[in-house]
């Protein structure tokens, strides 16, 4: 009897335990509930945090996201404008703003994933094909690049920037723009959409390696001939400055040595020209000098017995007269 | 109840009816499981969050606490003062973070320039978790998304720059430009995160390009080379040539000092005798022509002397002083 009554008691408090913890549940920070009554939404979403309580076992709580969510774009091969085929590789952020229509349109974020995949995909897909590479690559229109000072000359296309009429983050908002109202009827509000990874394919990279390539082939060429032009040029240098250094020697030894000659000139003329006696003087004086070197040992010398020298050879008198003959 | 003495609870255990005792034994295993998990510790570069039923309550500091148990409160530790990193295009081994390292090092590298030329860049993100609530509620998969900005910046960034500029000049400014554009982004997407430095490291050409940018490096050497070179002949010559340049002219100096000077001597002298001569003129010019003669004329081989009426005998004369005169 007992027994039987404690049964009921413990059967009876496990259901009042068990629906009173039905009626209670939790919502995290991090999520915002729709309730469903037999699978319909009742009630306004709940999307402030803590413990809430509802009808048991009717009332069945679907937790929705609250927090920004991802989307990454798969990296996918589309033709630029310009015809290149490039592999674009996106990323979006996200948030369900209305739970209700997202509830019932998407039921779970698997279905949501791939609506977005398909929506920003395509739009993708048609903004990049309006536009030209260079669009998608450079954002800031007159952005003006840094030069390497040894390059500057180069010439106008290395080390430039190609020109762009919109600019990465203005494709970027088109696509932005062309994708939030597809993807607003679903609850879900596009935060931003950017490209991630925009790259060459596979097909296009050689071309784009050959280019690079004989780019620098160009700039080095160029410094080498830079080298040659400069040395020349410093050689150059060297000659003239060798000349002009030497004849200017020559120009200032012949100058010095001229006014040496001319002051000695001046100094000997002005002491023996002093007076007529002196000229005499100096005239006798250098010819006696003169016979000392002009007569030398092979010297034969036939001279007269009327001579300065010689006269007193005839008699004590002499006669006065210069010497007859010299000969070597 | 006392539970002072174990032998008391076994005496009390034994005696009592066993169904009781379970009960007891039950409670208290579960208060002690609930004051167990109810402890918890926040490391000291940590912060705790504490959310009661699903619900932020408060945020504590590091240090031991207690929560409610069962589920109740959660605690989740956010490593607030931990400076923490991320990697693109290489990944250090090792890391315990499994956002830090590179997903897809060959993809995250390659770069397209300004000038549609292709560039393989690497850097590191460095990062606090600076708002810990909006890093855990505001937004899923904060780290992952953190990749997704740097990558998208990194590359807004050297899109919008020349290859040049790249991999070489301009490089910290890559890194200045790509912080400030990342902590917008971070702002706005909430990411709780302050990011504090954005590092460039190997920034290079793609590997069938690489020997041409070393072509390049070693045509700039070849260039430098060839100027030095030339230099060097330069220096060779010209400074020796200034020097004999000077040399010659102080030769000539020399020339000029010693013209002048002989001259002057001679003068002197000249000057000197000619003061003599002009006392007895006719007797000094004898004396200095017979002591000429007398100097000069020993060194005559032979002297012929004539008088004036034997002049015929000349031609007679052998004049082979010129062969008798060689040795």
């Amino acid at each position: 009897m007992s027994a039987i009554r404690s049964v009921v008691v413990m059967v009876l408090a496990l259901i009042a335990a068990s629906t009173l913890m039905n009626s209670f549940y939790t919502v995290n920070e991090i999520e915002q509930v729709v309730i469903t009554q037999f699978g319909k939404p009742v009630g306004a979403p709940v999307t402030t945090a803590g413990l809430k309580m509802k009808l048991p076992f009717i009332q069945v709580v679907n937790p929705i996201d609250k927090r920004i969510l991802e989307w990454d774009g798969s990296p996918t091969d589309m033709p630029t404008k310009d015809k290149l085929y490039v592999s674009v590789d996106m990323f979006a952020r996200w948030r369900i703003t209305d739970p209700l229509p997202y509830f019932l349109r998407m039921r779970d974020e698997r279905s949501a994933q791939s609506r977005l995949d398909d929506i920003l995909g395509s739009e993708t897909r048609n903004s990049v094909a309006k536009h030209e590479l260079i669009e998608i690559i450079r954002t800031t229109k007159d952005r003006v690049p840094l030069q390497d000072t040894s390059l500057k000359n180069a010439n106008n296309v290395v080390g430039m920037l190609l020109p762009i009429q919109k600019g990465r983050e203005a494709v970027e908002r088109e696509i932005f723009a062309a994708a939030a109202p597809k993807v607003g009827v679903f609850g879900i509000e596009l935060l931003d959409i950017r490209f991630k990874r925009i790259d060459y394919n596979q097909s296009v990279r050689p071309k784009i390696y050959d280019r690079m390539v004989s780019e620098r082939r160009q700039i080095a060429e160029q410094f080498r001939s830079e080298g040659n032009g400069e040395a020349a040029r410093i050689n150059g240098n060297r000659e003239r400055d060798l000349q002009k250094i030497q004849s200017e020697a020559y120009r200032r030894v012949e100058e010095i040595r001229g006014e040496a000659d001319a002051k000695a000139t001046e100094i000997y003329s002005k002491a023996y020209n002093q007076s007529p006696e002196a000229v005499n003087f100096y005239e006798f004086t250098r010819t006696m000098e003169a016979y000392k070197s002009i007569i030398t040992t092979n010297t034969t010398l036939v001279l007269s017995t009327d001579s300065d020298l010689f006269r007193f050879l005839k008699g004590i008198t002499g006669k006065d007269s210069p010497p007859v003959d010299l000969r070597r | 109840m006392n539970w002072r003495s174990p032998r008391e609870i076994t005496l009390r255990t034994w005696q009592l009816p066993p169904r009781f005792g379970f009960w007891w034994a039950l409670l208290l295993v579960a208060v002690l499981i609930g004051v167990w998990s109810g402890l918890y510790t926040v490391p000291s570069d940590s912060a705790g969050i504490v959310q009661r039923f699903g619900e932020y309550i408060k945020e504590v500091p590091p240090g031991l606490h207690i929560k409610i148990p069962f589920g109740v409160d959660r605690a989740t530790i956010v490593p607030v003062k931990r400076q923490l990193k991320q990697e693109f295009g290489f990944e250090t081994p090792g890391a315990m973070d499994p956002y830090q390292g590179s997903r897809d090092a060959d993809r995250e590298t390659q770069m397209v320039t300004g000038d549609l030329n292709s560039a393989l860049v690497e850097w590191v993100v460095q990062y606090r978790i600076a708002e810990p609530l909006k890093f855990l509620f505001q937004i899923r998969d904060p780290r992952m998304t953190l990749r997704d900005v740097s990558e998208s910046v990194m590359r807004e960034v050297v899109g919008d720059r020349t290859v040049d500029e790249v991999i070489t000049i301009g490089r910290q400014e890559i890194e200045v430009d790509a912080l400030t554009k990342m902590q917008a982004l971070a702002a706005k997407y909430e990411l709780g995160v302050s990011i504090d430095q954005v590092q460039l490291k190997n920034v290079n050409p793609p590997k069938p390009v690489q020997e041409s940018f070393n072509e390049v490096n070693q045509a700039q050497q070849e260039k430098e080379k060839l100027i030095n070179e030339a230099r060097r002949q330069y220096n060779k010559v010209i400074p020796l040539a200034e020097g004999e340049r000077d040399q010659r002219i102080r030769e000539a100096e020399g020339y000029r000092l010693k013209r002048v000077n002989e001259a002057e001597g001679d003068v002197a002298r000249f000057s000197a005798v000619l003061a003599e001569y002009l006392k007895a003129p006719e007797v000094t010019r004898r004396r200095i022509y017979l002591e000429t003669m007398q100097q000069v004329l020993p060194m005559l081989r032979s002297k012929i002397i004539l008088d004036e009426q034997g002049r015929q005998i000349l031609p007679l004369l052998q004049l082979d002083s010129e062969k008798a005169g060689k040795p």
